[in-house]
């Protein structure tokens, strides 16, 4: 047999159309329905919500186009600014959900026995729903039946009404908001310090550093990941918070701890100023957008490393 | 390690540090116990104020029979059951094939895909509230239905989907899929063959970590549904509230009903959830 008569590895294919076009028409298949569902249920409500913010409309009749006028009125109003206000406690505050989350992680970054099922416990309010969490948190402190008065009676401390308090009902919904908060800032510094290098840690130690000096120095720069994820996901909690509000005070009393995701709500279906509320809606949207903003960038940043 | 190991330290740390664990773990879920024990109690001690005492009759079976007799409970648990399995089946399936598209395709505009769905996944659902209800009212007819949810679900978790399984393909290794090609293989059977067999582990923890996303979600069980046979478990226990007003042991149990299915979800597959949920938690 002679060496002419092997036949050349045949590397060509069936020249079909779809073999002639497959490297565009793949990507174009498999991006299409996500891009598509995402479209019309995310990118253009939110520029007809902006439209709608323009205009005058109950649900029902006929839109009115009135201009900014919905705006005008929105800073005239004094519950919009209570809104406001009650938003930028709720991003203070929030921003305790990292400091709280570390402080948990560090305690039980140990391999005691049990330790697995402490942290499952500790992680639990993350799981369940807000809406379990709002009525468990309304009962706790509730004035006339609520588990914390039944539990200061008995040192002898008069009933609190936390709750249903003009000053205090925002604090008790913060409150309540924490509670899963930290328990999510503590799983992802958890994973953060377990991942993290040993060998820097002990030469750290060799040098002499330890306790706040080795946190500071050593432990939270190797931490920034997690930080960073934690920061961005508090902040974002805080200008979201809608269920605790909506179960736990309805915004009230006297609208005291009302937030702007619940003020749109409420306009909107309960006053039926769908205009007004696409106005709030907006508001939202652009201090959201800040940390869209600050986000991508981070991101983008990273992936051109 | 660090903080020092705790069996490096003096024995009396040890012995402070195993006491004050369970105590921690204790008042941690303070909210949670007081609501299991009132679960079980009767309307007389509830009556009589016995909140925090040992119940002096247990009436599980009786309370949580009252549940399901008294209130269509039975019927929001199964809705809730409808709605996330089918739009966490859903968003998995569309934001797969995009991630991969994304992932390991070079065309323009790629970049501006992605951040579009980075930053949808953000935005506040307020500004989407209004048009996505007129949607689901006047063009799809699916309003106060379960279906208006698995759609509305399906579409708005894609944006986070699509972001997670982008970064989890992008790390695989391209060699991988130039050698298919190179044998010929057509591009859609390089994903349904080579690609979906390796994402396995990030579909899994995407799968556990949207299911608690859409069963816990109230929101959207607000402004799309309005009648109990299309109600889900977190909207139909605020409904209940209104109704049992001071029916504490009944608003106790219903509540740890509802919690059931995403800490039964989170136990069983723990390491999955945690792998999802810390994505990128731990390199920069």
């Amino acid at each position: 047999m002679s060496i002419t008569s092997l036949k050349p590895l045949n590397l060509t294919f069936p020249d079909t159309w779809w073999r002639r076009n497959q490297m565009w028409v793949t990507p174009l298949l498999l991006l299409l329905p996500a891009a598509v569902v995402f479209t019309i249920f995310v990118i253009i409500p939110i520029f007809q919500s902006i439209t709608l913010s323009f205009y005058d409309w109950d649900g029902i009749n006929p839109k009115k186009w009135v201009g900014f006028s919905n705006y005008t009125e929105l800073f005239g109003d004094e519950v919009f600014w209570k809104a406001i206000f009650n938003n930028i406690w709720w991003l203070f505050a929030f921003m305790l959900g990292p400091v709280f989350g570390l402080a948990l992680a560090l305690f039980l970054n140990q391999n005691v026995r049990g330790i697995r099922l402490a942290k499952s416990l500790f992680f639990f309010p993350f799981v369940i729903s807000q809406v379990v969490v709002g009525l468990v948190f309304g009962w706790f402190f509730n004035s006339q039946f609520g588990l914390l008065n039944e539990l200061l009676s008995h040192f002898g401390v008069e009933p609190l009404a936390l709750i249903e308090g003009e000053n205090t009902a925002t604090f008790v919904v913060i409150l309540a908001g924490l509670w899963p908060q930290v328990s999510y800032c503590m799983i992802l510094y958890l994973t953060g310090l377990t991942a993290m290098n040993g060998e820097v840690i002990e030469a750290a130690r060799m040098d002499g550093a330890k306790g706040w000096n080795l946190l500071w120095h050593i432990i939270l720069p190797q931490l920034r990941p997690a930080t960073f994820i934690a920061v961005v996901v508090s902040v974002v909690g805080a200008l979201r918070s809608f269920d605790l509000v909506s179960i736990m005070t309805l915004g009230g009393p006297y609208n005291s701890s009302t937030v702007l995701a619940y003020m749109m709500y409420e306009q909107t279906f309960l006053n039926f100023r769908y205009g007004y509320g696409a106005a709030i809606a907006t508001v939202l949207f652009i201090i959201m957008d800040v940390y869209i903003a600050f986000f991508l960038y981070s991101m983008l940043k990273r992936e051109a490393r | 390690m660090f903080p020092t190991a705790i069996e490096k330290t003096s024995k009396l740390t040890q012995t402070t540090y195993k006491a004050a664990l369970p105590i921690a773990v204790l008042l941690w879920l303070l909210p949670l116990f007081a609501v299991a024990l009132t679960s079980v109690r009767s309307i007389e001690d509830l009556n009589r104020g016995n909140f925090w005492g040992w119940p002096t009759s247990l009436n599980f079976v009786q309370n949580y029979t009252e549940v399901f007799t008294r209130s269509p409970m039975a019927l929001f648990m199964l809705n809730s059951v409808i709605i996330t399995l089918f739009a966490v089946a859903g968003t998995l399936i569309l934001s797969c094939m995009a991630g991969y598209a994304l992932a390991k395709y070079h065309f323009r505009g790629n970049l501006v895909l992605f951040s579009i769905f980075i930053a949808g996944n953000f935005v506040p659902f307020q500004i989407l509230m209004i048009p996505v209800r007129t949607i689901m009212i006047d063009w799809i007819p699916l309003y106060d239905t379960v279906w208006a949810l698995v759609l509305f679900h399906t579409a708005f978790q894609t944006g986070f989907c699509t972001l997670f399984m982008r970064n989890f393909i992008k790390q695989m290794p391209d060699a991988l899929i130039e050698a298919a090609r190179i044998e010929g293989i057509t591009e859609l059977k390089i994903f349904w063959h080579v690609v979906l067999p390796l994402v396995r582990p990030a579909l899994a923890a995407l799968a556990v970590l949207e299911f608690t996303f859409i069963w816990n979600d109230y929101f959207w069980s607000l402004v799309l549904v309005q009648s109990d046979e299309a109600r889900p478990v977190t909207a139909g226990l605020q409904a209940l509230k209104g109704q049992w007003l001071a029916s504490w042991q009944l608003i106790s149990a219903g509540s740890l009903i509802a919690a059931i299915p995403p800490v039964l979800i989170f136990f069983l597959m723990q390491r999955h959830f945690i792998a999802g949920l810390t994505l990128g938690a731990t390199k920069e």
